[in-house]
């Protein structure tokens, strides 16, 4: 979010030791260049979503995170029936100058979105940053028209995501109130957004770091740790644990179907965490054994509650009945002003599934990615804005969006 | 309960005494006898007839203060910060003094009286017998106000030491203190005028504050004496009244803080001296508190003599509920009716809507508020300054005094307590720059603002949000019959989507089948059950849809009786529970069970069937002494069992109900 942040405890840090630090500068500021061998020059047009059968956003994550089986990929090219890559927009600042015409938000988004190390959100305001230097308005209100048009087809091309939608939707509103009344004219305005959403990738990568420096507190020597799936901020999280010397045990479960578990393992271990790997179904088993609960989310609703990876909520559920806290890792971006009531009551995000051996067409497969854990399931959201309470989100989402 | 009460109904409090301490005057040195430690039965209450003559200037009040001697300084011009005050929209905002405030209160705390306080004027009574009858006279109209002072855990010994040097200062303090606006409208009230409070009060106005400090040091001293010369005098008595103590039975231990109770009683007593002062338009200010505490006798007798709707408490109450107004119903109406013409302190379209809410012709949160306001718009259309008067001042009285009057005829919902509160800070906003007709133009577009945005376009809004929740094949649940439910039932079945509505309804007032009526007539298809068979029908239900009252700080909805149970049971099944309500409703009052703010229906609606002669049981009994007939109309549900709160600033959850009220409210309502 644009306003305050618990930033100051990583710039307390940064002071603390200002030799050491060497800032990952990882996030390029052009969109990564593609493998050549993916550029086949398809020329379709990219407005809607290639296969709305399937979860671009979950697609994504399982391209980046997954550990992705040779099978898996076959049927997953099956479903989709094409090839998924698509022809990657070159450097948008050379070619809006010539081509202002042929620019289309959703292709700057997708090519933003294959860089591994940004998050949905950020490829969202990017492609909207992108928008508003191609963007031939006059008037603050143009733009505003302009920018709102983008960010409502970037949403509906991928109406699964998120993130994607609370990135779109919080730049739309610091748009709305950075009005160009604030500068006297509307090329300053102009070029102070698009350094807001240049900056935005870094005030990202900020907020995991302060995540993880608020988590530390609640990581004690000895304790162990179970965590579902593969987040970013959770491996933060353990890996500046890890740093700081302290002892613990990590316990990851697969992660089916895209098994983003055993990435995880691999990531910690190479760390020298001591490294459990469980299947998915014998978290009930181990929950005795288990001091803590770390998940991620891919959105953080209006409840309080979160929704992730499919397994979350039955995670939630066993560490709740066996008075375990359950912590969630979440960067401010990700809250979202939705309130669903129920697992039913969301978009649905589909995936394919392997099951290794081939399906009757009479037998039905639930293929949805991910569901909802309420919020009375949850101890602790650690975000970047702080350690909050679940009905905390409410709180901040409406002082942010009303 | 009962047997604290009954002592100090037994005196009808037709006295009022005004007593006013001339420092030095021998007659009073002697006579003003701080209370003697003495206990006597509330049956020797003395005659009647034996009132103060009505020339005698000789009878003062001696008032020790309630508290250490230092502190009565500070401490009883403004009573006020000692005491949570009631975030009533309908406190009384003209009188803006501290002791007008402190009057207007001190029934919150009522309930805190003790035996002994209501005792301790009797037995002081007996102990100046020449007297008895003007000090009863004050003590009695006092007597809940002392309670409201924090004296209950003192150490009373020590305290009655140290209280005595003071009181002439305190009482000279707090009479002078009196607003000039306070007024009690009491016929009966016999005043009397001693010497010096006439002359304090006809410069009261101009030197109010700076008066109190001015009791010199002599005079101080004086009053000191006189006390201690008096309660020498009065140690005396108890011997001889000790034979009447037998009647309570009380040890003569026990009588040590009654004296000292009894005195910030008749503090209290001298603050009320304000009722000599009274007009007509002081009566307006002077309405009852919204949250009045129907069990204390005094305060009731007292609202009911100033009431214009002359209501019939119902004589037997449930124990837990006695706090709360109950009335006979159905008597009033005619006697209403043939007033219409007589009465003109409240305006026609006012009275009108009194009447209706009386009959019950309009009931359901939105349609009351909508029409109060539409009838203070009129009110505001014809009114007109009076000469020497500022019309903000002047018109928020007058506001006043119909709430006071509507509150007679139905005790005001939290929503209605809103929109009054909004209407006053409108008016105090009104700058004086405008002129009058301006002013009361504005007034009338704000009140209509209010109508449109929070009500009407509320509603809209709510309707838009919740209808996204209903899904093709859900089985909707609603109880008893609420607008904002009806309206997304109708929006959602005109977008076409494919649902069935449970219509769950309860007695005695039966509303569903009126929903029922309308949603069958847009073609819905409808089921219709009592809430009996609320654990059945929940098998089958996906999800409930509720409407509130209000909905209260801490995410509690206040609504329709059977609304708690029916979102409990929902919880139980896992069915989420939406409620509906708009945002104009919340209240920052937080509260925990349905007994201390709640409103009573008429008892006999739920004794008999109408039309069921074969089933009226109850018929002949409803008069017995053990049977109380219990007939609440709202109750309290937890945030617990709701799911969302869906409100005009969005879906959220119930926790979040304090952060729109905190980030809104002040906008809207509060300067």
């Amino acid at each position: 979010m644009w306003r305050r942040s618990a930033s100051f405890i990583l710039d307390q840090r940064i002071q603390h030791d200002a030799a050491s630090t060497s800032k990952p500068e990882t996030l390029s500021l052009s969109p990564p260049q593609t493998e050549a061998s993916h550029m086949a020059a398809s020329v379709e047009p990219f407005n809607q979503n290639p296969n709305p059968k399937i979860s671009a956003y979950y697609q994504t994550r399982a391209a980046h995170t997954g550990v992705v089986t040779p099978d898996w990929l076959a049927q997953a090219q099956a479903a989709v029936g094409r090839q998924t890559e698509d022809l990657p927009s070159p450097e948008p600042d050379l070619k809006e100058s010539d081509s202002g015409k042929s620019f289309s938000v959703i292709k700057e988004f997708d090519n933003w979105r294959k860089q591994p190390d940004l998050a949905e959100a950020v490829a969202a305001i990017r492609a909207l940053a992108a928008v508003i230097r191609v963007s031939e308005a006059t008037t603050m209100m143009e733009l505003e028209i302009e920018l709102k048009k983008a960010s409502d087809s970037l949403k509906s091309w991928d109406t699964t995501s998120i993130s994607l939608t609370a990135g779109c939707d919080l730049f739309m509103r610091y748009v709305t109130r950075t009005s160009a009344l604030e500068y006297e004219d509307f090329n300053s305005a102009r070029s102070r957004l698009i350094e807001r959403a240049e900056k935005f990738g870094e005030i990202s990568y900020k907020a995991r770091r302060i995540i993880a420096m608020l988590s530390q507190d609640f990581i004690f020597d000895g304790c162990t740790i179970l965590v579902h799936g593969f987040s970013r901020v959770v491996l933060e999280v353990l890996k500046t644990a890890a740093q700081n010397k302290k002892l613990f045990r990590v316990l990851c479960t697969e992660g089916r179907p895209d098994r983003t578990g055993l990435r995880l393992s691999n990531e910690l271990a190479k760390l020298d965490v001591p490294v459990k790997l469980l299947i998915d179904s014998a978290v009930a088993y181990s929950m005795d054994e288990i001091d803590m609960v770390f998940v991620g989310a891919d959105g953080v609703v209006e409840s309080g509650g979160i929704i992730n990876m499919m397994g979350t909520y039955q995670i939630a559920l066993v560490a709740h009945s066996m008075n375990k806290p359950v912590y969630v890792a979440a960067e401010s971006y990700k809250f979202a002003r939705l309130y669903p009531l129920d697992q039913k009551d969301m978009a649905p995000a589909l995936r394919p599934i392997d099951f290794g051996v081939p399906i009757p067409s009479k037998v039905e497969v639930e293929t949805s990615a991910r569901d909802y854990t309420p919020p009375q399931y949850l101890t602790l959201l650690f975000t970047d804005l702080g350690v909050l309470s679940p009905s905390v989100v409410s709180d901040e989402l409406i002082q942010l969006y009303l | 309960m009962e047997p604290r009460r009954s002592p100090r109904t037994v005196i009808d409090p037709k006295v009022r005494q005004v007593g006013f301490f001339a420092p030095g005057a021998p007659p009073e040195r002697s006579v003003s006898v701080p209370p003697a430690p003495i206990v006597s039965s509330s049956s020797s209450s003395p005659p009647v007839s034996d009132l103060s003559p009505s020339g005698n200037s000789l009878s003062p009040v001696m008032i020790p203060p309630p508290r250490h001697s230092s502190a009565d300084n500070a401490l009883l011009p403004s009573p006020s910060p000692s005491r949570p005050v009631p975030a009533s929209p309908l406190r009384r905002d003209s009188l803006t003094t501290a002791a007008g405030r402190s009057y207007s209160k001190p029934s919150d705390f009522f309930p805190a009286m003790s035996l002994t306080a209501s005792s301790s004027y009797a037995g002081r009574m007996v102990g100046n017998a020449e007297f008895s009858a003007d000090l009863r006279g004050n003590t009695v109209k006092v007597v809940p106000t002392a309670s409201s002072f924090p004296s209950g855990g003192f150490d009373l010994t020590a305290v009655k030491a140290s209280s005595v040097p003071a009181t002439g200062l305190t009482t000279v303090s707090v009479v002078k203190m009196m607003p000039p606006g306070i007024t009690v409208y009491d016929p009966e009230i016999i005043v009397e005028k001693v010497g010096g409070s006439v002359e304090v009060q006809n410069d009261r106005p101009e030197r109010s504050k700076p008066l109190k400090e001015k009791t010199s040091k002599a005079e101080r001293r004086a009053l000191q004496e006189a006390q201690r010369a008096a309660k020498a005098e009065g140690s005396k008595v108890p011997a001889s009244s000790g034979a009447v103590m037998g009647a309570n039975a009380k040890p003569i231990k026990a009588t040590k803080p009654h004296s000292q109770k009894n005195d910030s009683a008749t503090v209290a007593g001298s603050e009320k001296r304000g009722g000599d002062r009274l007009s007509e338009k002081d009566r307006k200010k002077d309405a009852p508190h919204p949250r009045m505490q129907y069990d204390d006798k005094i305060r009731v007798e007292k609202a009911k003599r100033r009431a214009v709707v002359k209501q019939t408490e119902a004589k037997n109450r449930v124990e837990l509920f006695r706090h709360l107004p109950q009335y006979e119903h159905g008597t009033q109406l005619p006697d209403l009716e043939s007033k219409f013409f007589q009465l003109d302190p409240v305006h026609p379209a006012v009275y009108k809507v009194g009447l209706q809410y009386l009959s019950g012709s309009i009931s359901g949160g939105n349609a009351r508020c909508i029409a109060m306001l539409e009838a203070f718009r009129e009110a505001i259309k014809d009114y007109s300054t009076p000469s020497e008067k500022t019309l903000s001042r002047d018109l928020t009285a007058k506001i006043s005094s119909y709430v006071s009057f509507l509150i007679e005829c139905r005790p005001l919902s939290i929503s209605m307590g809103n929109a009054i509160r909004f209407l006053k800070s409108c008016i105090a906003k009104v700058p004086l720059t405008l002129s009058e007709s301006e002013a009361k133009a504005s007034l009338q577009s704000d009140v209509e603002h209010f109508i449109n945005e929070k009500i009407i376009l509320a509603d809209n809004v709510i309707v838009n949000h919740a209808v996204t929740k209903i899904r093709d094949g859900d089985v909707l649940l609603t109880y008893g019959s609420s607008s904002a439910v009806e309206m997304i039932l109708l929006h959602a079945h005109e977008l076409g989507k494919q649902f069935r509505v449970v219509v769950v309804d309860s007695r005695p007032k039966l509303e569903g089948k009126l929903l029922l009526r309308r949603l069958v007539g847009k073609g819905l298809s409808c089921t219709y059950t009592n809430i009996n068979a609320i654990s059945y029908i929940m098998r089958e239900v996906t999800q409930v849809f509720l409407g509130a009252s209000s909905v209260l700080s801490n995410g509690t909805v206040y609504s329709r009786v059977g609304t708690a149970c029916v979102a409990m049971v929902a919880h139980e099944f896992r069915v989420p529970v939406l409620v509906c309500c708009e945002a104009y409703k919340f209240h920052e009052r937080v509260q925990l069970d349905s007994i201390c703010s709640n409103e009573l229906g008429d008892p006999d609606v739920i004794s008999e069937v109408p039309g069921r002669d074969d089933i009226n049981y109850l018929d002949g009994l409803t008069n017995s002494e053990n049977l109380q007939l219990l007939n609440l109309i709202y109750d309290v549900t937890p945030s617990d069992y709701v799911s969302m709160i869906v409100t005009d600033y969005g879906m959220v959850p119930p926790t979040s109900v304090p952060v729109i009220v905190r980030e809104y409210r002040r906008e809207h309502v509060w300067v």
